[in-house]
């Protein structure tokens, strides 16, 4: 196999006091792919994300990154007596790394949120410009006194040029949050990809959505995937849109990944059609 | 024994302004709990009842004058919450909070105006005021009377909070603010009372404090505001246990403090003992844990 | 406009107020309140725009201002009262222990970076607090600067509760009017690079920054140490104009009135917070010092209440009015410029001449 992963997720608990989010997770995305995320609301989804981007820290467990570790924690303190989960031992004296959220997206991580954050009071184009602020290389003084200005107007010209990719040239000079809906997701995800990542988490990038917008969503992540050599990990509820685009998928409930596999394969499992699609979808 | 008897009038001191402080200190947590405000013109409002007081004894008899002073600070509360704060509820946050400030600011020129910046000797009440032998310490009376007061009116709180209609109400709009005017609670009266318990409570703090520090000034009421709040936030912003409890535990340390011959840092203690509190338990005591959803 | 000529005409206006400025001085008495508004009003400017900085542009809710400026003002007379003086000043600490003096504006800037240490310092620790919980430690730790600063035992530098005083001040209102614009046009600067975007942000939704590779811890104590050491500069100057200080002057209503000022100009309006600074002290020192005569007829009417402080019991009510209905203050979060006059008077004198000057442009 010629895989390659860009992200491996091993043995990951995070409990919070008494309750487990994530129960033991362990998943591979490689190279390329476009991996969907789905579940019942409140199988911990989200919260995998969480820890993958280090809005938390693990309870227990490591995430590798390009096979580099970057995440690895386990019981201490109080956890230590609380923990119910697996593996406690396994990473028992290791090394601790929690990094921080921006630590991660300039490792090359980069995400977007299930309830949009977009900066409010910016408009689109300085959306996009903030995120250009982490690939700085100057600093306080040279960025006062105007002495990067190369570097500036490189910024504003590669923020310029992703507007145009995102097709959102036409909203440029429009506050973020007087867009409507459907394109506060796209942009988003455009603010995302301007960190330049290799890999991108979307957190439900269709929800709230109509047939319609779904279905250019759906195309669009296509798209910036094939054209920036992207790879995507993403949790989803519409279930077109995940059998469509997928290429696995994983499959969460009560915390524990119950089934993986290609969209056919989820979509006949047993297991899966029990504890999630059931008999609401009948497709 | 020794040490005991040279530092039992500080320890007794602490105790008192402890009560005071944490009669100040409910109007803040009460106030925090539901509108999310610090109130800055409590402070200026304790002041003001002692100004009342002040003017009120100089034309009846002071049987007559306390009960007109508690009505008036209460009637104060109610109007500042009325015309200075029930017109920004939609507004920010931060624009209430300046809009407090403001209140403040005009209550402290007010003061100044009325009495020409001239400290104001605050009367003798009779009974509190007179000297008494504790364990061979001198005190006036109003420092073992503080203490007991507090507890009594905290404990009727409590009971008013836990078992009386208003008082659920009240729980309910510290909870969610929003989703209990959903729910048909009449908002603006559970604002209104929780505005003239806290002002009740701070007559009464004011009648006690002065009784102790006789000189009324216009600025009088901050630093004992301004502490009441800190106690109130040390306690876990709230929580009206928690404030009366801090306030005791910073009117305590700040009389130890001043024992020790440290008058310079007595406040500066009490801001760095929150300091502390805050860094070790961001949310206080017995504040509860915020958390902010991803 | 291109930028370029927007500089320009920038740089003119500056220059053309600093020439008009100079002229006043030379016409009207130096006495005069019109004077005393524009020193202390240019000071406060300094002050508020540094406070906007933390608070309208970072979302960083502060309350040591006055902590700072006290260490800033500290700072600047300690290191500038010159030896021969400091036997007098010092009267009760033997002339005090240091004994050399240093140009006013290295003192300054002295005044400036001794702020922004303690501002480092007091930094590491609470700027992981949030909100109302960030504003009231803030709070204290000014408190706790002004006992420190207060305090006999370090008597033989900061002179303990006494005066400090004899230390150079200026005359000429250009003074702290160039020291006060040079310092706002570098936060001015600041705020429009790439720094000031990542404040905004951080303001605008902390778990968005951060997800954009914003460092939250380091972003937010640059703000932090920026805006003090600029309130220490605004400190020295404040020194300067009044001649003497005391610890006692910083206190947390000193804040307050900051803050007041910053808010009525507009959270977020580098232009709103001068504007204000400006109105703000005039009104109180100026505009309405008729109201505290006690002697005041109009037309034979003897106008009942005046005396010594109704003046700030009025200036008050006008300030709880703003509040209350000017809620997004004289600027909201806009800047005053040219430009924004320009399409002002377009838009209010219709459409035809905004064609015309359109086209005149192109």
């Amino acid at each position: 196999m010629s895989k390659e992963h860009v992200l491996k997720v091993e043995n990951v608990t995070m409990q919070f006091g008494g309750v487990i989010a994530v129960d033991n997770m362990n998943l591979e995305v490689n190279k390329g792919e476009i991996i969907s995320l789905i579940g019942p609301n409140g199988a911990g989804k989200t919260t995998a994300f969480n820890v993958i981007t280090g809005v938390y820290a693990p309870t227990n467990g490591a995430v590798y990154f390009k096979d580099h570790k970057i995440i690895q924690n386990h019981p201490q303190g109080k956890m230590k007596k609380l923990y119910q989960g697996e593996n406690a031992r396994e990473y028992a004296g290791q090394h601790v790394m929690a990094p921080t959220p921006d630590k991660i997206t300039k490792l090359g991580i980069a995400r977007t949120f299930q309830n949009i954050r977009l900066f409010k009071s910016q408009t689109v184009f300085e959306n996009i410009l903030i995120a250009k602020h982490m690939l700085r290389t100057s600093n306080i003084f040279t960025a006062t006194f105007r002495l990067n200005a190369r570097e500036e107007a490189k910024m504003r010209q590669e923020a310029e040029e992703l507007l145009k990719l995102m097709e959102l040239e036409d909203v440029r000079n429009e506050l973020a949050t007087s867009l409507p809906y459907g394109k506060q997701r796209h942009l988003e995800i455009a603010r995302a990809m301007a960190t330049k990542p290799e890999l991108l988490l979307l957190d439900e990038p269709a929800a709230g959505m109509n047939p319609q917008e779904t279905m250019e969503l759906t195309q669009f992540i296509g798209r910036i995937r094939d054209e920036f050599g992207l790879t995507i990990f993403m949790i989803e509820h519409h279930m077109d849109l995940v059998m469509e685009i997928s290429d696995r998928i994983y499959v969460l409930d009560f915390g524990k990944p119950i089934a993986e596999g290609v969209p056919e394969e989820i979509r006949n499992n047993p297991r899966v059609i029990e504890a999630y699609l059931g008999g609401a979808d009948d497709e | 024994m020794d040490w005991m008897t040279q530092n039992l009038p500080y320890l007794l001191a602490g105790i008192s302004v402890g009560g005071q402080y944490a009669l100040i200190a409910i109007g803040y947590t009460m106030v925090y709990g539901i509108l999310r405000l610090i109130n800055f013109a409590h402070g200026d409002i304790f002041m003001v009842a002692g100004l009342i007081m002040v003017y009120s004894t100089t034309i009846m008899p002071i049987y007559l004058a306390i009960p007109l002073m508690i009505v008036l600070t209460v009637l104060l509360g109610f109007v500042v919450e009325r015309v200075a704060y029930k017109p920004l509820r939609s507004a920010p946050r931060m624009s209430i909070m300046i809009s407090a400030i403001g209140v403040s600011y005009l209550l402290q020129n007010l003061a100044l105006y009325v009495t020409g910046g001239l400290s104001q000797q605050y009367p003798a009440i009779p009974w509190i005021s007179d000297t008494i032998q504790v364990f061979g310490a001198t005190t006036k009376r109003v420092t073992v009377i503080t203490p007991v007061l507090t507890i009594l009116l905290v404990i009727g709180l409590v009971l008013l909070i836990k078992h009386t209609k208003i008082g659920m109400a009240m729980r309910a709009a510290s909870r969610d603010f929003e989703t209990s005017q959903l729910m048909g609670i009449k908002i603006n009266s559970v604002i209104s009372t929780t505005f003239i318990i806290g002002s009740f409570l701070a007559a009464i703090g004011s009648l006690l404090f002065f009784t102790n520090y006789t000189g009324v000034t216009p600025t009088v009421g901050a630093m004992p505001g301004l502490k009441a709040f800190v106690a109130a936030v040390f306690g876990g912003i709230g929580s009206i246990p928690g404030a009366v409890i801090g306030a005791f535990i910073i009117g305590i340390c700040e009389n130890i403090i001043k024992g020790l011959g440290w008058t310079t840092f007595s406040d500066a203690f009490t801001f760095a003992l929150l300091i502390v509190i805050l860094l070790v338990k961001p949310t206080g005591l017995f504040g509860e844990k915020a958390t902010d959803k991803v | 406009m291109s930028s370029k000529t927007k500089t320009m005409w920038n740089v003119g206006l500056i220059g053309g107020l600093l020439l008009l400025l100079f002229v006043l001085e030379q016409v009207i008495p130096s006495s005069s309140m019109f004077f005393t508004v524009l020193k202390k009003g240019a000071i406060y400017a300094l002050v508020a725009v540094s406070m906007n900085l933390l608070n309208g542009f970072t979302g960083l809710f502060s309350l040591g201002q006055a902590g700072f400026m006290l260490v800033g003002a500290y700072t600047y007379a300690i290191l500038t009262i010159p030896v021969e003086s400091r036997h007098s000043v010092y009267q009760y600490f033997d002339g005090g222990i240091i004994q050399f003096a240093l140009p006013v504006p290295v003192a300054l800037i002295a005044g400036g970076i001794a702020a922004a240490i303690f501002a480092y310092l007091i930094g590491l620790p609470v700027l992981r607090l949030k909100s109302d919980y960030l504003a009231i430690a803030t709070l204290g730790f000014a408190e706790i600067i002004r006992a420190v600063f207060q305090w006999d035992k370090l008597g033989p530098i900061t002179n303990g509760s006494n005066l400090l005083r004899n230390f150079p001040s200026f005359k000429s209102v250009l003074y702290p009017f160039v020291v006060a614009g040079i310092c706002i046009a570098l936060i001015v600067l600041l705020i429009n690079s790439t720094y000031g975007r990542a404040f905004k942000a951080i303001r605008d939704d902390e778990i968005a920054a951060e997800a954009m590779g914003i460092n939250l811890a380091h972003h937010k104590r640059l703000a932090f140490v920026i805006s003090s050491f600029f309130a220490g500069i605004s400190g020295g100057l404040l020194a300067m104009y009044q001649t003497s200080i005391q610890a006692s002057m910083f206190k947390s209503a000193m804040t307050y009135e900051i803050l007041l000022i910053v808010v009525i100009g507009g959270i977020g309006s580098v232009t709103g917070s001068c504007i204000s600074s400006f109105l703000f002290i005039a009104c109180s020192e100026w505009w309405l010092r008729f109201l505290d005569n006690e002697n005041l007829y109009i037309g034979g009417f003897h106008v009942p209440l005046l005396r010594p402080g109704f003046r700030k019991v009025v200036f008050a009510v006008i300030i709880m009015l703003m509040v209350l209905f000017y809620r997004r203050g004289i600027m909201g979060d806009k800047e005053f410029s040219l430009e924004a006059i320009r399409n002002f008077f377009r838009r209010k004198f219709g459409k035809g001449k905004e064609a015309k000057g359109g086209a005149s442009h192109e």
